[in-house]
C-alpha cells in the first residue's frame, strides 16, 4: 500500500481538538461554584425517602421526614422523660383517664386549625399500626375530643406508661394529621402529606428516593422550653432543608468536602479520615447511644426449637468479634450484654457474661452434647447489599461452627432475606433458623416499644416464640408505676430474654455524622433534626 | 421505505408482549416483597400480609397480568407500590438526566474519537497510531467509575474546575448544567471515544486501501477531502451501528456512573425499584428499555440508506 501524501489535516484536527477543551473548561469552571445557599442546608440522609406514610413503615428515614413535617402530642427528652409539644396532659387518680389539652396557635400546613378531633383520629390510625398503641388500644374504654382543644382518653385499665409509649421517638411515633388524611386505613399509604410541623413539605420538587424538600413553615409556633432531642421548642432557622440521596458514599464524602451539601448523616467509618483531615469539616456522634446489632432464632424449627441448643448458640457467640468486624475501630462500638441498650434507664446486663466475656465455645460444644444436637443444619441468612449487615453472619456463622454447628450460610439480598424470615416452613423448604439485623436504640428501650419481646407465637415477630412469661412480665412492666418498678421487672425480663433465648444482644455501634464547621447548633439526638441549627 | 417502516413498527409488538409476559413472571417469581419494603423492620407477618392485601399482591398472578396490561393499553404505567408516585412521573422526572448526559456524551465521543479513528488509519502504524490504539485499550478496560473518581479528584477537588457532583436541568440553568454534566459525560466518553476510534480505524483502513480513494488522490483532492468526504463515508456503515447501540447503553446502563456523579437518571431508578421489588417501576422500565432498543436499531437501519446510496429496503 501506498504512502499517503502528507498534509496538515491532522495537525489541523488536533489543534481544533484542543482549542475546543481549552474553550470548554474556561467557559465552566466558574469560581465559587460550589457553595451552597446560605437559607438552605442539603444533606445527605443515610437512605432515600420513597414511603411518605410515617405510620404505615417503621423505616427510619420515613419516621424522620415524619418529625419534620409533623408534630406530635408529647415527646421525650434526653433523659427519656415524656414532655408535653402539641400539649399538656393530667392523669386522674385511678390512672384510668388521661386528658390531653391542645396549647393554642397549632396549625395545618394547609390553614386548618389542629382539633381534637383531628389527633382522635391520627392516634386511632396509629394505634392500629404500633405494637406499643395497640397495647393501649387493648385496654382503651373511650377516646373522644371533648371539645375542641381537649382529647379525653378513657382506660378499662391502668396503663401506667401510657405517656411513654406516646413520647416516643421510634418506630412510630403517634404523628398528628388532619383527620381526613388520618381516617385511611392503616394499611394503606395516605396520599396527602400536611402536617403541623415546623416544616412543610414541598410536593412539587419531590423526586422518590432523589431528593425532598421542606421549607419552614411560617406560621408555626415553638414552645418556649430549650429543645431537648424531640422537646422543647422547635425553632427553625434556615428557609429550606434538602434532603438528597447519594447512593456512593465515596460521592458524598466528597461533596462534603468540597462544600456542595452541609450534612452527612451517616459517614462509612472506614471514610471517616478523609473529612477528618478537612479543616472545614466536622465529624462527630450526634447521637450518645446509637445501634444494637442483634441475631433472632426461630422458635418454630429444629434445631433451635430446643432451649439447650439456643443457650449453646448464645454462648458461642462473642460480642467483640462482631463488633470488630463491622466496626473496626473501637471508638466505634462498646461490648453491651443489655438487652434494653447500655446507659438507658432500664439497662441490666444479666445473663450475658459470655457474649461480652469473649463467648465460650468449649461451654457451648458441652450444652450441644447434653442436648443431643444431630447435626441438624443452621440455615443462617446472610443479608449481601446491606453494608451494616454483612458481617455479623460471616463472624458468628464461624463462632457456631467452631462451638460444632453445622451451619449452611445462605447469602441473599436483603429483600430476599426479609421475604424469607417471614417463612413458617422448615428451613429446607424454604424458612430459616437465624438472621441479624440492627435497631436505633430507642426502638429498644422498653418491653412496649422492643417488637422482639413478644411472646404471642406467631402473632408475634418473626422467630415466633411462645412465651406467657414472657407475656407476665410485660404485664407487670404495663403496671409497674414507677421507675423503680420498672426496672425491677426490666431485670427479670433480661434475664428470662437471655436465659431463653428470645434475641442475642451482639453490642452497640455508632455511626459518626459530618457536617461543615458553618453549619451550628445541631441538636444530639438520636433522630437528626433540622430545627435550632443554624447556617452561618 | 415507508412499508418497511411500518413493518418494523409492527415487529415491536409481539416483541414487547414476549418481553412483557417474560419481565412479569420473572418478577413474581423473584424472592422479595414490596410490602416487606413499605411496612419496615417491625411490621409483624399480619400486618404485611394486610398490606399485601391492599396492594393487590395476594391476586392470582394471571389477574394481577390482565389488570396491569389493561392498564398498559389506556397508556396508564401503574402507581408505584412503594412510593404511590405515578410510574410516568417517576420515569420523567428521571430520564431528562440520563438523555442529556447521553447525548452530550455521544457528541462528545463522536467529535473526539471519529477524527482520532481517521487520523490513525491515516497514519497507520506510526506513532499516533499507536498513541490513539493504547488509549483505546485502555479507555475500554479501566473501569469507569475509577475514571469517575479520577476526573472528581483532579478537577473537582484538586484544580475546583468542575463541581463533585450533582445535576442542573439545562432549561434551568444551562450552564450550571454542562458544570456538572462535563466530568460524567467526559467518564462515560472514555469508553465511547475508546469504542469508535477503534472502530473508525479499523474501517478506515478497509477503505483507505480502495481503488477510489487512490482515485480521489490522484485527481489531487485535498487529503481532508480524501479523508471525511470519500473515505469516511464509506466507513460509516459499522461506525453508526456502534454509536446507535452505544447510546442504548447509555439510556440503560450507566447507574454506575449515575452513582458516582449522584445523577438521578434511569439507571438507579431502575436499580432503586429492583432492589424494593418496585413491580410496576420495574416493569415500565425494561418495557421502556426494550422499546428503546427495537427504536435505535430502526433509525441505525434507516439511517444506513442515507449513508450508503445503494442499501435500500
Amino acid at each position: 500500500m501506498s504512502k499517503p501524501i502528507p498534509t496538515n489535516a491532522g495537525a489541523k484536527i488536533a489543534k481544533w481538538q484542543g482549542g475546543l477543551a481549552v474553550a470548554m473548561v474556561g467557559a465552566l469552571s466558574l469560581p465559587a461554584m460550589a457553595q451552597t445557599d446560605a437559607d438552605t442546608i442539603t444533606a445527605v440522609m443515610h437512605s432515600g425517602l420513597r414511603v411518605l406514610d410515617p405510620i404505615i413503615t417503621t423505616a427510619h428515614i420515613t419516621r424522620n421526614h415524619g418529625y419534620m413535617i409533623y408534630d406530635v402530642l408529647l415527646a421525650s427528652d434526653e433523659e427519656f422523660n415524656p414532655q408535653p409539644q402539641m400539649a399538656d396532659w393530667e392523669v386522674s387518680d385511678d390512672g384510668l383517664v388521661y386528658t390531653f389539652r391542645l396549647r393554642e396557635g397549632l396549625t395545618f400546613h394547609d390553614g386548618e386549625p389542629v382539633t381534637a378531633a383531628d389527633v382522635v383520629a391520627s392516634l386511632q390510625r396509629w394505634g392500629e399500626r404500633d405494637s406499643g398503641g395497640q397495647l393501649i388500644f387493648d385496654v382503651t374504654e373511650s377516646l373522644e375530643a371533648s371539645d375542641d382543644r381537649t382529647v379525653t382518653w378513657t382506660l378499662s385499665e391502668p396503663f401506667a406508661p401510657l405517656v411513654e409509649v406516646l413520647a416516643k421517638q421510634s418506630a412510630v411515633p403517634p404523628f398528628i394529621m388532619p383527620a381526613r388524611i388520618a381516617e385511611t386505613s392503616a394499611d394503606s399509604s395516605i396520599s396527602e402529606h400536611i402536617g403541623s410541623g415546623p416544616f412543610r413539605f414541598v410536593e412539587e420538587e419531590y423526586e422518590p428516593g432523589v431528593s425532598v424538600t421542606y421549607e419552614r413553615f411560617e406560621d408555626y409556633v415553638p414552645r418556649e422550653e430549650e429543645p431537648s432531642w424531640m422537646a422543647g421548642g422547635k425553632v427553625v432557622n434556615v428557609e429550606r432543608v434538602v434532603w438528597t440521596t447519594m447512593p456512593d458514599a465515596q460521592t458524598a464524602v466528597n461533596a462534603l468536602s468540597a462544600g456542595e451539601i452541609d450534612y452527612i448523616e451517616q459517614v462509612q467509618v472506614d471514610l471517616l479520615p478523609i473529612l477528618e483531615s478537612n479543616p472545614d469539616v466536622v465529624v462527630e456522634t450526634r447521637d450518645p447511644y446509637g445501634y444494637q446489632t442483634m441475631g433472632r432464632l426461630n422458635f418454630k424449627h429444629p434445631p433451635f426449637d430446643d432451649k439447650q441448643i439456643r443457650q449453646a448458640a448464645l454462648m458461642a457467640l462473642n460480642q467483640e468479634d462482631v463488633l470488630a468486624a463491622m466496626m473496626g475501630d473501637p471508638e466505634h462500638y462498646e461490648v453491651c450484654g443489655a438487652i434494653f441498650g447500655c446507659n438507658t434507664p432500664l439497662a441490666d446486663d444479666t445473663g450475658s457474661e459470655t457474649l461480652t466475656g469473649g463467648g465460650d465455645p468449649e461451654g457451648a460444644r458441652q450444652l450441644l452434647e447434653e442436648a443431643g444436637y444431630d447435626g441438624t443444619p443452621v440455615v443462617l441468612m446472610q443479608p449481601t447489599d446491606v453494608s451494616s449487615l454483612t458481617a455479623q453472619p460471616v463472624v458468628a456463622a464461624q463462632a457456631l461452627r467452631n462451638a460444632g454447628f453445622e451451619v449452611d450460610m445462605q447469602p441473599m439480598d436483603w429483600q430476599t432475606l426479609v421475604n424469607r424470615r417471614a417463612s413458617m416452613s422448615a428451613p429446607d423448604d424454604g424458612g430459616w433458623n437465624i438472621f441479624f439485623t440492627n435497631w436505633m436504640v430507642p426502638e429498644i428501650t422498653s418491653p412496649l416499644i422492643s417488637v422482639m419481646l413478644n411472646g404471642r407465637g406467631e402473632e408475634g415477630w418473626f422467630g415466633w416464640p411462645e412465651d406467657e412469661r414472657l407475656e407476665e412480665l410485660r404485664a407487670e412492666f404495663i403496671a409497674a408505676e414507677s421507675l423503680e418498678e420498672q426496672q425491677e421487672v426490666a431485670r427479670k425480663l433480661q434475664a428470662h430474654t437471655l436465659d431463653e433465648v428470645i434475641y442475642i444482644p451482639l453490642g452497640q455501634y455508632n455511626m459518626p455524622q459530618a457536617r461543615r464547621d458553618n453549619l451550628t447548633d445541631m441538636i444530639p439526638s438520636p433522630v437528626p433534626v433540622f430545627w435550632n441549627v443554624q447556617k452561618q | 421505505m415507508l412499508g418497511y417502516i411500518i413493518r418494523r413498527v409492527l415487529a415491536v409488538v409481539p416483541v414487547m408482549v414476549i418481553v412483557a409476559l417474560f419481565v412479569f413472571l420473572m418478577l413474581r417469581l423473584t424472592p422479595g416483597d414490596p410490602a416487606a419494603i413499605l411496612a419496615g423492620d417491625s411490621a409483624t407477618p399480619a400486618q404485611l400480609d394486610r398490606i399485601r392485601e391492599n396492594l393487590g399482591l395476594n391476586e392470582p398472578l394471571h389477574t394481577q397480568f390482565i389488570g396491569w396490561v389493561t392498564q398498559m393499553f389506556r397508556g396508564d404505567l401503574g402507581v408505584s407500590l412503594i412510593s404511590k408516585t405515578p410510574v410516568s412521573t417517576m420515569i420523567g422526572q428521571r430520564i431528562w438526566p440520563t438523555l442529556n448526559i447521553a447525548v452530550l456524551t455521544i457528541t462528545l465521543s463522536v467529535l473526539i474519537a471519529i477524527p482520532m479513528g481517521v487520523i490513525a488509519a491515516w497514519r497507520h502504524r506510526s506513532w499516533v497510531d499507536y498513541a490513539v490504539m493504547t488509549f483505546s485499550v485502555l479507555g475500554f478496560s479501566v473501569p469507569v467509575f475509577v475514571i469517575g473518581y479520577v476526573f472528581i479528584q483532579i478537577f473537582a477537588i484538586e484544580l475546583r474546575w468542575f463541581p463533585v457532583q450533582g445535576y442542573m436541568a439545562p432549561s434551568r440553568d444551562f450552564v450550571g448544567f454542562l458544570q456538572r454534566a462535563v466530568l460524567p459525560a467526559f467518564t462515560l466518553a472514555t469508553i465511547y471515544v475508546a469504542l469508535i476510534a477503534r472502530m473508525t480505524r479499523a474501517s478506515m483502513l478497509d477503505v483507505l486501501g480502495e481503488d477510489y480513494v487512490r482515485t480521489a488522490r490522484a485527481k489531487g483532492l485535498r487529503e481532508n477531502v480524501v479523508l471525511f468526504r470519500h473515505a469516511l463515508r464509506n466507513a460509516a456503515v459499522p461506525i453508526m451501528t456502534i454509536i446507535g447501540t452505544g447510546f442504548a447503553l447509555l439510556i440503560a446502563g450507566v447507574v454506575v456512573t449515575e452513582s458516582v456523579f449522584n445523577i438521578p437518571g434511569v439507571g438507579r431508578l431502575t436499580v432503586d425499584a429492583i432492589l424494593a421489588r418496585d413491580y410496576p417501576v420495574i416493569q415500565a422500565m425494561i418495557l421502556l428499555t426494550a422499546g428503546l432498543y427495537v427504536l435505535v436499531n430502526l433509525v441505525i437501519d434507516i439511517s444506513y440508506t442515507l449513508i450508503d446510496p445503494r442499501i435500500r429496503y
